[in-house]
């Protein structure tokens, strides 16, 4: 497996990382090298062998339905980038 | 400055040192040393004199605990409340945490003073701390060559006495591989022992804390510290209350060390090689027999890993967008201009690179083709180490190919880099526990560290085991030239 220009510029899309014309060609040069590290994995026979997400079989454990955090959104929104009234600003996504 | 936390916790419950006073000491010689070797990434003396005057309070009305007024640093992964906490990275270079990880909790809780933050790799993936973006740690031992990675600071850090121990997290070889390139001992717990509250996510089924130090007997002490159930992490394992130390002073006669065949072919440079084959000589006479073990699965643990940690990090890695934290890019014309500046300004390229690599084995049509396949050989892996526990109580082999290597030596070539972790990744794969001990010196003077991999949740017996080898060997007492 290979990846062109267009499918590293495609993945940055996905990625949401600005990748320039001029950057392309290095990414490319250099996942294409990790890839081929990562392509030795295909020659191994899998069939029947239970994927491993985890190293501990456990039940995901729960909890009852109360609070158990205090509210400190002043704390969390002094460190934001940008705020007003209690809200995050971001640019305008609805006209 | 030459003491373990153990010694420094007897000068103070015996009063002839106060936490004011080493807590001074350590800082005047990170003050002295820094900049030369770029361990930390913040120090704030005054911070640490309040915490280790509360320390010493505490002393006196008799409230101590075993390791309370002992300073510590605290790789800078992990949140401290009201420290710069900046993961290595330009996107959290203007992050002071508003809260406490959990590890942070617990060594608060136990009056350990904070240092400072030590440098790490960006987002803990490295091999090398060349990719912080507060430049490369030096290693003490040569400052022309990398002290390993990813926790690096931690690591250089010990090495050169400027903390007489620091956290570390190990995601496949980042405590080990950098305590075993500058000559310290180093432990990842059984995954889940440590809660990663806080502590700022890699990839989440791998990342461990844990503590790093000059001794076994230190590093069971930190880890006395640090383990322990957390409901904020939904991981974190609820077991019962161990002591690490319990074990040390086992002999170890009758100890089965298994040796895995694939760990000493090629590949491991031989200065590595020699010094493991006397280290096994040396558990030998300690009454340990050995029998040979086949981990045939390992040699496709770099791969597998190289799909796994990507696909967790570039989901982890999404939460960095210039919204409610870290950095934002100046100029942007719409939100997704704005994402997209942000990232591309705020990571380093080999976070960037990484992030590619798990969005595209993540995307559709390849998922089953990498990251299936790669789950199913961590499977595979993981089953090895299975076996190879039927018939020994702990695996011993080398914890790198090879000792130091020089700064800018592979830090063009990702696919080099990644397999100076080749011995450490099998273990976060299968979740097991590992350490790095310093077992002898290659021809240039560089340090050479063993491996040590426990069945799960056997911290104490592993313990036990390099204990008993730091009683009959002095390589963890030596130090750096000028040091």
């Amino acid at each position: 497996m290979s990846l062109s220009i267009d499918d590293v510029k495609r993945i940055a899309k996905l990625a949401r990382i600005r990748v320039s014309e001029d950057e392309a060609a290095g990414y490319q040069t250099r996942l294409n090298g990790i890839f081929g590290l990562i392509e030795s994995m295909q020659a191994v026979d899998t069939a029947g062998v239970e994927p491993m997400s985890h190293a501990q079989d456990l039940a995901q454990r729960l909890r009852p339905d109360a609070v158990t955090e205090p509210n400190r959104r002043e704390a969390f929104q002094a460190i934001a980038p940008q705020v007003e009234d209690g809200l995050y600003l971001v640019p305008k996504v609805i006209e | 400055m030459t003491s373990t936390i153990k010694q420094l916790s007897i000068l103070l419950a015996e009063g002839k040192a106060s936490s004011v006073e080493l807590s001074r000491d350590y800082l005047g010689r990170i003050q002295a040393l820094n900049h030369t070797l770029n361990a930390f990434v913040t120090v704030d003396p005054d911070k640490t004199l309040a915490e280790a005057a509360a320390a010493d309070a505490r002393r006196a009305t008799g409230q101590a605990d075993a390791l309370t007024g002992v300073p510590i640093a605290h790789k800078d992964i992990f949140c401290a409340e009201g420290w710069l906490t900046t993961c290595g990275s330009k996107m959290l270079s203007n992050f002071v945490s508003p809260y406490d990880a959990h590890v942070i909790e617990r060594f608060k809780a136990a009056g350990m003073p904070c240092l400072g933050k030590t440098n790490m790799d960006e987002f803990a993936m490295g091999s090398s701390n060349e990719t912080s973006f507060f430049g490369p740690v030096k290693n003490p031992w040569d400052t022309a060559r990398v002290p390993g990675g990813s926790s690096g600071g931690s690591a250089a850090c010990v090495a050169a006495r400027l903390a007489p121990a620091a956290t570390g997290t190990d995601t496949g070889g980042s405590i080990r591989q950098p305590a075993a390139l500058c000559g310290i001992t180093g432990l990842k717990p059984t995954y889940g022992v440590v809660s990663r509250y806080g502590m700022i996510a890699f990839a989440s089924s791998l990342d461990q804390g844990g503590p790093m130090a000059r001794t076994a007997e230190d590093c069971a002490l930190l880890l006395n510290v640090m383990a322990g159930f957390d409901a904020r992490d939904s991981t974190s394992l609820e077991r019962e209350k161990e002591d690490y130390t319990r074990d040390l002073a086992k002999p170890l006669a009758g100890l089965r060390i298994g040796l895995p065949r694939e760990f000493f072919g090629a590949g491991l440079s031989g200065d590595t090689a020699k010094a493991v084959e006397e280290a096994i000589a040396q558990y030998r006479k300690l009454g340990a027999e050995t029998v040979e073990v086949g981990l045939p699965n390992s040699r496709l643990s770099v791969a597998a890993y190289y799909v796994l940690a990507p696909a967790e990090a570039s989901s982890n890695l999404s939460r960095f967008d210039g919204v409610r934290y870290g950095y934002r890019t100046p100029e942007y014309k719409d939100l997704t201009d704005m994402y997209e500046k942000t990232r591309a300004e705020g990571f380093g390229a080999e976070v960037k690179r990484r992030i590619m690599i798990g969005t595209y084995v993540l995307s559709h049509g390849y998922y089953d083709a990498y990251y299936i396949q790669a789950q199913r050989l961590r499977r595979l892996i993981a089953n090895d180490f299975a076996e190879a526990f039927k018939v020994c109580d702990v695996i011993l082999g080398p914890t790198a190919p090879t000792t130091a290597f020089k700064l800018g030596e592979k830090a063009d070539d990702p696919v080099q880099m990644y397999l100076s972790d080749i011995y450490t990744i099998a273990v976060n794969l299968a979740g097991l526990p590992g350490m790095s001990l310093p077992c002898g010196f290659d021809g240039q003077g560089l340090p050479i560290g063993l491996q040590l991999i426990g069945d799960y949740f056997g911290e104490a017996k592993m313990l036990n085991v390099a204990h008993q080898y730091q009683l009959a060997t002095d390589w963890h007492t030596r130090a750096p030239k000028g040091i």
